[in-house]
Protein backbone atom coordinates (compact mmCIF):
# COMPACT_ATOMS: atom_id res chain seq x y z
CA UNK A 1 0.00 0.00 0.00
CA UNK A 2 2.99 2.31 0.27
CA UNK A 3 4.40 1.85 -3.20
CA UNK A 4 5.55 4.87 -5.23
CA UNK A 5 2.13 5.11 -6.87
CA UNK A 6 0.50 5.89 -3.51
CA UNK A 7 2.74 8.85 -2.78
CA UNK A 8 -0.16 11.23 -3.35
CA UNK A 9 -1.06 14.32 -1.39
CA UNK A 10 -2.04 12.26 1.64
CA UNK A 11 1.52 11.13 2.08
CA UNK A 12 2.88 14.56 2.85
CA UNK A 13 0.90 14.72 6.08
CA UNK A 14 1.43 11.14 7.20
CA UNK A 15 3.61 10.53 10.26
CA UNK A 16 6.21 7.81 9.98
CA UNK A 17 4.49 5.39 12.33
CA UNK A 18 3.58 2.93 9.62
CA UNK A 19 -0.10 3.83 9.70
CA UNK A 20 -2.05 4.64 6.57
CA UNK A 21 -3.92 7.97 6.43
CA UNK A 22 -7.13 6.07 7.19
CA UNK A 23 -5.44 4.27 10.09
CA UNK A 24 -4.37 7.56 11.61
CA UNK A 25 -7.88 8.93 11.86
CA UNK A 26 -9.75 5.72 12.68
CA UNK A 27 -11.23 5.72 16.15
CA UNK A 28 -10.72 9.44 16.71
CA UNK A 29 -14.43 10.09 16.43
CA UNK A 30 -16.14 13.12 14.99
CA UNK A 31 -14.81 16.64 15.55
CA UNK A 32 -18.44 17.56 16.31
CA UNK A 33 -18.45 20.62 14.12
CA UNK A 34 -18.08 19.04 10.69
CA UNK A 35 -21.67 19.82 9.81
CA UNK A 36 -21.54 23.51 10.75
CA UNK A 37 -20.74 24.85 7.30
CA UNK A 38 -23.30 22.59 5.66
CA UNK A 39 -26.06 23.66 8.05
CA UNK A 40 -25.16 27.37 7.89
CA UNK A 41 -25.32 27.28 4.09
CA UNK A 42 -28.83 25.82 4.26
CA UNK A 43 -30.11 28.20 6.93
CA UNK A 44 -28.97 31.19 4.87
CA UNK A 45 -30.50 29.62 1.75
CA UNK A 46 -33.95 29.40 3.38
CA UNK A 47 -33.65 32.98 4.68
CA UNK A 48 -32.56 34.17 1.21
CA UNK A 49 -35.49 32.37 -0.41
CA UNK A 50 -37.87 34.49 1.69
CA UNK A 51 -35.82 37.69 1.40
CA UNK A 52 -35.33 37.21 -2.36
CA UNK A 53 -39.09 36.97 -2.87
CA UNK A 54 -39.52 40.04 -0.63
CA UNK A 55 -36.92 41.97 -2.67
CA UNK A 56 -38.48 41.28 -6.07
CA UNK A 57 -42.08 41.79 -4.92
CA UNK A 58 -41.15 45.02 -3.13
CA UNK A 59 -39.42 46.42 -6.21
CA UNK A 60 -42.43 45.55 -8.36
CA UNK A 61 -44.82 47.18 -5.87
CA UNK A 62 -42.95 50.51 -5.87
CA UNK A 63 -44.80 53.15 -7.90
CA UNK A 64 -41.60 54.03 -9.77
CA UNK A 65 -37.86 53.38 -9.62
CA UNK A 66 -36.67 56.95 -9.27
CA UNK A 67 -33.89 57.67 -6.78
CA UNK A 68 -36.13 59.49 -4.24
CA UNK A 69 -38.76 56.72 -4.28
CA UNK A 70 -36.26 53.91 -3.71
CA UNK A 71 -34.39 55.89 -1.05
CA UNK A 72 -37.61 56.59 0.82
CA UNK A 73 -38.45 52.88 0.70
CA UNK A 74 -34.99 51.83 1.93
CA UNK A 75 -35.01 54.44 4.69
CA UNK A 76 -38.26 53.05 6.14
CA UNK A 77 -37.96 50.30 8.77
CA UNK A 78 -39.69 47.69 6.60
CA UNK A 79 -37.38 48.56 3.72
CA UNK A 80 -34.11 48.94 5.57
CA UNK A 81 -34.22 45.92 7.89
CA UNK A 82 -35.04 43.20 5.31
CA UNK A 83 -32.65 44.84 2.83
CA UNK A 84 -29.79 44.85 5.37
CA UNK A 85 -30.48 41.17 6.10
CA UNK A 86 -30.72 40.43 2.37
CA UNK A 87 -27.34 42.09 1.72
CA UNK A 88 -25.63 40.46 4.71
CA UNK A 89 -26.97 36.97 4.04
CA UNK A 90 -26.27 37.20 0.29
CA UNK A 91 -22.60 37.82 0.97
CA UNK A 92 -22.58 35.18 3.74
CA UNK A 93 -24.17 32.57 1.47
CA UNK A 94 -21.80 33.54 -1.35
CA UNK A 95 -18.76 32.90 0.88
CA UNK A 96 -20.17 29.50 1.86
CA UNK A 97 -20.98 28.54 -1.73
CA UNK A 98 -17.66 29.64 -3.23
CA UNK A 99 -15.84 27.79 -0.44
CA UNK A 100 -17.31 24.54 -1.79
CA UNK A 101 -16.33 25.48 -5.33
CA UNK A 102 -12.75 26.29 -4.26
CA UNK A 103 -12.51 23.00 -2.33
CA UNK A 104 -13.64 21.08 -5.40
CA UNK A 105 -11.17 22.55 -7.88
CA UNK A 106 -8.15 23.43 -5.77
CA UNK A 107 -6.43 20.23 -4.70
CA UNK A 108 -3.43 21.84 -3.03
CA UNK A 109 -4.04 22.60 0.65
CA UNK A 110 -2.04 25.82 0.67
CA UNK A 111 -3.81 27.01 -2.45
CA UNK A 112 -7.17 26.24 -0.89
CA UNK A 113 -6.36 28.30 2.17
CA UNK A 114 -5.13 31.19 0.05
CA UNK A 115 -8.25 31.25 -2.16
CA UNK A 116 -10.53 30.95 0.89
CA UNK A 117 -8.82 34.04 2.33
CA UNK A 118 -8.99 35.95 -0.96
CA UNK A 119 -12.68 35.12 -1.27
CA UNK A 120 -13.41 36.00 2.37
CA UNK A 121 -11.58 39.34 2.22
CA UNK A 122 -13.30 40.34 -1.04
CA UNK A 123 -16.71 39.42 0.35
CA UNK A 124 -16.16 41.28 3.62
CA UNK A 125 -14.79 44.32 1.79
CA UNK A 126 -17.47 44.63 -0.88
CA UNK A 127 -20.21 43.57 1.55
CA UNK A 128 -19.19 46.27 4.01
CA UNK A 129 -19.31 48.78 1.16
CA UNK A 130 -22.86 47.68 0.29
CA UNK A 131 -23.98 47.96 3.93
CA UNK A 132 -22.33 51.38 4.20
CA UNK A 133 -24.29 52.57 1.16
CA UNK A 134 -27.52 51.23 2.67
CA UNK A 135 -26.78 52.90 6.02
CA UNK A 136 -26.06 56.17 4.24
CA UNK A 137 -29.40 55.97 2.47
CA UNK A 138 -31.21 55.28 5.74
CA UNK A 139 -29.40 57.60 8.13
CA UNK A 140 -27.29 59.95 6.06
CA UNK A 141 -27.98 63.40 4.78
CA UNK A 142 -29.31 63.63 1.25
CA UNK A 143 -26.56 64.48 -1.17
CA UNK B 1 -26.59 16.15 -13.32
CA UNK B 2 -27.14 19.11 -15.62
CA UNK B 3 -29.23 20.81 -12.95
CA UNK B 4 -26.44 20.37 -10.43
CA UNK B 5 -23.95 22.05 -12.75
CA UNK B 6 -26.46 24.82 -13.48
CA UNK B 7 -26.86 25.34 -9.74
CA UNK B 8 -23.13 25.90 -9.41
CA UNK B 9 -22.79 28.06 -12.53
CA UNK B 10 -25.72 30.31 -11.60
CA UNK B 11 -24.40 30.48 -8.02
CA UNK B 12 -21.03 31.73 -9.25
CA UNK B 13 -22.75 34.23 -11.57
CA UNK B 14 -24.82 35.56 -8.67
CA UNK B 15 -21.78 35.64 -6.37
CA UNK B 16 -19.74 37.78 -8.72
CA UNK B 17 -22.15 39.60 -11.04
CA UNK B 18 -25.12 39.74 -8.70
CA UNK B 19 -23.31 40.98 -5.61
CA UNK B 20 -21.24 43.56 -7.50
CA UNK B 21 -24.38 44.86 -9.21
CA UNK B 22 -26.27 44.98 -5.89
CA UNK B 23 -23.42 46.94 -4.32
CA UNK B 24 -23.13 49.33 -7.25
CA UNK B 25 -26.91 49.90 -7.20
CA UNK B 26 -26.87 50.74 -3.47
CA UNK B 27 -23.82 53.01 -3.84
CA UNK B 28 -25.40 54.89 -6.72
CA UNK B 29 -28.65 55.25 -4.73
CA UNK B 30 -26.69 56.63 -1.78
CA UNK B 31 -24.73 59.06 -3.94
CA UNK B 32 -25.49 61.96 -6.23
CA UNK B 33 -28.39 61.98 -8.69
CA UNK B 34 -25.98 61.93 -11.64
CA UNK B 35 -24.48 58.63 -10.44
CA UNK B 36 -27.89 57.02 -10.18
CA UNK B 37 -28.76 58.33 -13.62
CA UNK B 38 -25.59 56.70 -14.96
CA UNK B 39 -26.59 53.42 -13.32
CA UNK B 40 -30.03 53.63 -14.90
CA UNK B 41 -28.57 54.44 -18.31
CA UNK B 42 -26.14 51.51 -18.23
CA UNK B 43 -28.66 49.09 -16.73
CA UNK B 44 -31.23 50.10 -19.33
CA UNK B 45 -28.87 49.68 -22.30
CA UNK B 46 -29.23 46.52 -24.43
CA UNK B 47 -26.14 44.96 -22.83
CA UNK B 48 -27.26 46.04 -19.37
CA UNK B 49 -30.69 44.52 -19.88
CA UNK B 50 -29.09 41.29 -21.11
CA UNK B 51 -27.02 41.11 -17.92
CA UNK B 52 -30.06 41.90 -15.74
CA UNK B 53 -32.20 39.30 -17.51
CA UNK B 54 -29.38 36.77 -17.19
CA UNK B 55 -28.94 37.50 -13.49
CA UNK B 56 -32.67 37.31 -12.79
CA UNK B 57 -32.83 33.97 -14.60
CA UNK B 58 -29.77 32.85 -12.57
CA UNK B 59 -31.56 33.87 -9.39
CA UNK B 60 -34.73 31.93 -10.29
CA UNK B 61 -32.81 28.86 -11.50
CA UNK B 62 -30.53 28.85 -8.44
CA UNK B 63 -33.46 29.38 -6.07
CA UNK B 64 -35.62 26.64 -7.61
CA UNK B 65 -32.78 24.10 -7.80
CA UNK B 66 -31.87 25.19 -4.27
CA UNK B 67 -35.38 24.21 -3.14
CA UNK B 68 -34.85 20.90 -4.96
CA UNK B 69 -31.61 20.40 -3.02
CA UNK B 70 -33.38 21.16 0.27
CA UNK B 71 -36.01 18.56 -0.59
CA UNK B 72 -33.29 16.01 -1.36
CA UNK B 73 -31.46 16.98 1.85
CA UNK B 74 -34.36 15.62 3.88
CA UNK B 75 -34.12 12.40 1.91
CA UNK B 76 -37.10 12.84 -0.40
CA UNK B 77 -37.33 12.78 -4.17
CA UNK B 78 -34.56 10.31 -4.95
CA UNK B 79 -36.74 8.05 -7.11
CA UNK B 80 -35.41 8.28 -10.65
CA UNK B 81 -38.63 9.47 -12.22
CA UNK B 82 -39.49 12.02 -9.57
CA UNK B 83 -35.91 13.28 -9.37
CA UNK B 84 -35.82 13.95 -13.09
CA UNK B 85 -39.28 15.56 -13.01
CA UNK B 86 -38.13 17.93 -10.24
CA UNK B 87 -34.98 18.82 -12.20
CA UNK B 88 -36.97 19.62 -15.34
CA UNK B 89 -39.50 21.57 -13.26
CA UNK B 90 -36.71 23.89 -12.07
CA UNK B 91 -35.72 24.69 -15.68
CA UNK B 92 -39.27 25.34 -16.81
CA UNK B 93 -40.11 27.29 -13.66
CA UNK B 94 -37.03 29.50 -13.95
CA UNK B 95 -37.75 30.35 -17.59
CA UNK B 96 -41.44 31.06 -16.88
CA UNK B 97 -40.59 33.33 -13.92
CA UNK B 98 -37.91 35.17 -15.93
CA UNK B 99 -40.23 35.73 -18.90
CA UNK B 100 -43.10 36.81 -16.64
CA UNK B 101 -40.87 39.25 -14.72
CA UNK B 102 -39.48 40.91 -17.83
CA UNK B 103 -42.78 40.90 -19.71
CA UNK B 104 -44.14 42.88 -16.77
CA UNK B 105 -41.13 45.21 -16.48
CA UNK B 106 -40.69 45.92 -20.21
CA UNK B 107 -44.34 45.55 -21.22
CA UNK B 108 -46.42 46.97 -18.38
CA UNK B 109 -43.90 49.04 -16.45
CA UNK B 110 -41.85 50.71 -19.18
Amino acid sequence: MTGPKDMGRHDRTSVPDGKSPLGQVRGLGSARHGGDHWIRERVSSIALLLLGIWFIVSLLLLPDWSQPTIREWLASPLGFVPMALFVYLSFDHSVDGLKVVIDDYQGDEGGRMMWHLVSLFLHVGVGALALFALAKIAFGATS
Amino acid sequence: MATSILHRATGIALSIGGLLLLTWWLLSLAGAASGYADFGKIAGSPLGLLVLIGLSWSFFQHTLSGIRHLIMDVGAGFELGRNKAMAIATWIGAVILTVALWAYILGVRA
